[in-house]
C-alpha cells in the first residue's frame, strides 16, 4: 500500500487529475453501456408482456443473458461497406452519432457530489451536445450511397431540428423556476419533498418535453427516420456488425439521456421524494433508502424509460406531415403560451414581495 | 361546440390514455405463448404432416398403383412406376414423393381409394443431404409401420365425420 501510494504521488500533478478524470468517465461509461444492453432486454421484454406474449427467454435464466449475445454476435459480424460509398464518412459516422450520447453524460447529477463537470451552464452544454446527435445520422444517411438511407437522413434532420425548438421552450420553463442553468442547482431548487416538484406546476411542460425527447431520439410513434415498411431500415440500413451496433448504443444512449434529463428537471433528479417525512428516514437499516440518494435518480430514469417503451408498445407511427404538424402548430404554441402564463405568475410574486404582501 | 370538445379531448391526450391503459393491462395479463419444445399444441387428427404408406394387418402393402394420387397431386410431387406380380396383383414398384414439391394439401389421401398414402401427424424431421427429400417406397412404408398405431387411430377418430 505504501508503494502504492508512493507511485501515486510521484505521478506529476497533471497527469494525477487526467487519471482521476479518466477513472471516472470510466466509471459513468461503463454502467451506462450496460444500461443501454439491458434497456434492449427490457424494451423487448415489456413490448413482449404487452403483446401477451413472453419475450426473449432462453439465453441463460430468464433470458438475462440474451443482450450480452446479441453484442457477442454484432462483434463477430463483418461491416460491409457499400460499393460507391464514401468509407471514410461511412465509418466516421457511427462514431459521431454515438459521441455526443457519451459527452452530455459528463454533467448529469447522479448525487450531489457525483458529478463529473459541474459547469455553470449544464443545461445549455447538453442541449448543445445533444443536437450534434443528427449529424451522425445526416452524415450516416449520406455516406451510405443508398437512396432510403438519405430519404431518412433528411427526414431525421428535419425532425430533430423541429423538435428541439420545443424541447428548449420547455427547458426555458423550468430555468424559469430554478433560476439557474445548472443541473445541481436545478435539483436543489425542488428540494422539499414531492411537493416541490417542478413536474407539478409545469406539468404541461413536462409532457411537450417528453414528446419532444421520444421524438428527438426518433423512437416510436415518431420513428419515421426509421419506418420499415417505407424505407426498410432508414439511415441504418447499410450498417451492420459493430458500426450498427455504434447506432443502436447511440441511440440508447440518448434514449437514457431524455429520460435522465426528465428526472433531473422535473423530478427532482437524486432528491428523495420523501423528504420531510422524518419517521421514514429515521427508520433503522432501510431509512437510508428514503434519504437522497443515486438511487432516486435511477429509480426516476427507470420510470420514463418504462413509458418509452410503453408508448413503442402503443402507438402506431405518425405519419411525417403529421410529426411536423404536432412540432410546429401544437407543441410549440403550447409552450409559449405556457411560457407567458408562468411569467406572469413569477412577475406577480416578485411584485407581492417587493410590496410586502401584495393587494390585499 | 364539438370543436372545444375536440380541443378538451386532445390536450388532455384522452385518447392516448385510453390506448396507453389497453396494452398496461395487457402487461399483466396471463401470457399466451407456447414455449415449443417443451410445451405443444393439440393437433387434430386431420393434421397433414409427413406422408406414410400402409399395411393391411396380414402384412400386404395397400397400395394398387392406380395412380389416383399421382393425378391429383397438385405439384406433380409424385412418381409412380407399377408391375404385375406373379399372383397377378397390381403393385408399385416405385413409389416416391418429393418432400420439397409438396404443398401438403391432402389431396393424395383423398384420392387414395385404399387408404394406403396418408399423412400423418408427425411434422418434426429434417434432411441433412440432397437427395434425402425423395420419399422412395420403402422408406414410407417404414414410416407408416412404424407410426401404424396413431396413424390408425386418428382414421378412426375422423371417420365419423366423412
Amino acid at each position: 500500500m505504501d508503494t502504492l501510494t508512493a507511485i501515486w504521488g510521484s505521478v506529476p500533478e497533471f497527469l494525477q487529475t487526467f487519471i482521476i478524470i479518466l477513472l471516472k468517465i470510466v466509471a459513468i461509461l461503463l454502467p451506462l453501456i450496460l444500461a443501454v444492453a439491458y434497456t434492449t432486454y427490457a424494451e423487448r421484454k415489456v413490448i413482449g408482456y404487452m403483446q401477451v406474449r413472453l419475450g426473449p427467454n432462453r439465453v441463460g435464466p430468464k433470458g438475462w443473458l440474451q443482450p450480452i449475445a446479441d453484442v457477442v454476435k454484432l462483434m463477430f459480424k463483418e461491416v460491409i461497406v457499400p460499393s460507391q460509398a464514401n468509407r471514410f464518412v461511412f465509418l466516421l459516422a457511427p462514431v459521431i452519432a454515438l459521441a455526443p450520447a457519451f459527452v452530455a453524460w459528463s454533467v448529469i447529477p447522479f448525487s450531489n457530489t457525483m458529478i463529473l463537470a459541474d459547469i455553470n451552464v449544464g443545461l445549455l452544454f447538453i442541449l448543445a451536445i445533444t443536437s450534434l446527435d443528427v449529424f451522425g445520422i445526416i452524415l450516416a444517411g449520406w455516406a451510405s450511397n443508398s437512396k432510403y438511407a438519405i430519404l431518412s437522413a433528411m427526414r431525421a434532420g428535419a425532425q430533430v431540428v423541429s423538435y428541439e425548438i420545443a424541447m428548449g421552450f420547455a427547458l426555458v420553463g423550468v430555468l424559469m423556476f430554478a433560476g439557474s442553468l445548472n443541473l445541481n442547482e436545478i435539483v436543489k431548487a425542488q428540494s422539499g419533498g414531492i411537493t416541490q416538484w417542478f413536474a407539478w406546476p409545469l406539468f404541461g411542460l413536462l409532457v411537450v418535453f417528453f414528446i419532444a425527447g421520444v421524438a428527438e431520439t426518433n423512437r416510436a410513434p415518431f420513428d419515421v427516420a426509421e419506418g420499415e415498411s417505407e424505407i426498410v431500415a432508414g439511415f441504418h440500413v447499410e450498417y451492420s456488425g459493430m458500426a450498427f451496433a455504434l447506432f443502436f448504443l447511440g441511440e440508447y444512449a440518448n434514449m437514457l439521456m431524455v429520460s435522465v434529463i426528465a428526472a433531473i428537471l422535473f423530478c427532482g433528479g437524486w432528491l428523495s421524494p420523501f423528504e420531510g417525512v422524518d419517521w421514514l428516514i429515521n427508520l433503522p437499516y432501510v431509512g437510508v433508502l428514503f434519504g437522497h440518494g443515486v438511487h432516486w435518480l435511477l429509480l426516476k430514469t427507470a420510470f420514463f424509460i418504462f413509458l418509452y417503451l410503453w408508448f413503442r408498445a402503443t402507438f402506431p407511427r405518425y405519419r411525417y406531415d403529421q410529426i411536423m404538424r404536432l412540432g410546429w402548430k401544437v407543441l410549440i404554441p403550447v409552450t409559449l403560451v405556457y411560457i407567458f402564463a408562468e411569467g406572469i405568475y413569477i412577475g406577480w410574486k416578485m411584485w407581492q414581495a417587493s410590496h410586502g404582501g401584495g393587494l390585499t | 361546440m364539438s370543436y372545444i370538445g375536440h380541443l378538451i379531448k386532445s390536450f388532455t391526450l384522452f385518447e392516448l390514455l385510453k390506448g396507453l391503459s389497453i396494452t398496461g393491462r395487457r402487461l399483466f395479463s396471463p401470457k399466451v405463448t407456447i414455449q415449443y419444445p417443451e410445451e405443444k399444441t393439440p393437433i387434430s387428427p386431420r393434421f397433414r404432416g409427413h406422408h406414410a404408406l400402409r399395411r393391411y394387418p396380414n402384412g400386404e402393402e395397400r397400395c394398387i398403383a392406380c395412380k389416383l394420387c399421382e393425378a391429383a397431386c397438385p405439384a406433380l410431387a409424385i412418381t409412380i412406376e407399377l408391375e404385375e406380380r406373379d399372383d397377378g396383383s397390381r403393385r408399385t414398384t416405385q413409389y416416391d414423393i418429393d418432400m420439397f414439391k409438396c404443398i401438403y394439401c391432402g389431396f393424395c389421401e383423398e384420392a387414395c381409394p385404399v387408404d394406403a398414402i396418408v399423412e400423418t401427424r408427425i411434422f418434426e424431421y429434417h434432411f441433412e443431404k440432397q437427395g434425402e427429400n425423395i420419399m422412395t417406397k420403402e422408406k414410407l412404408l417404414a414410416f407408416g409401420d412404424k407410426y401404424e398405431e396413431s396413424i390408425a387411430l386418428d382414421r378412426v377418430a375422423d371417420a365419423p365425420y366423412r
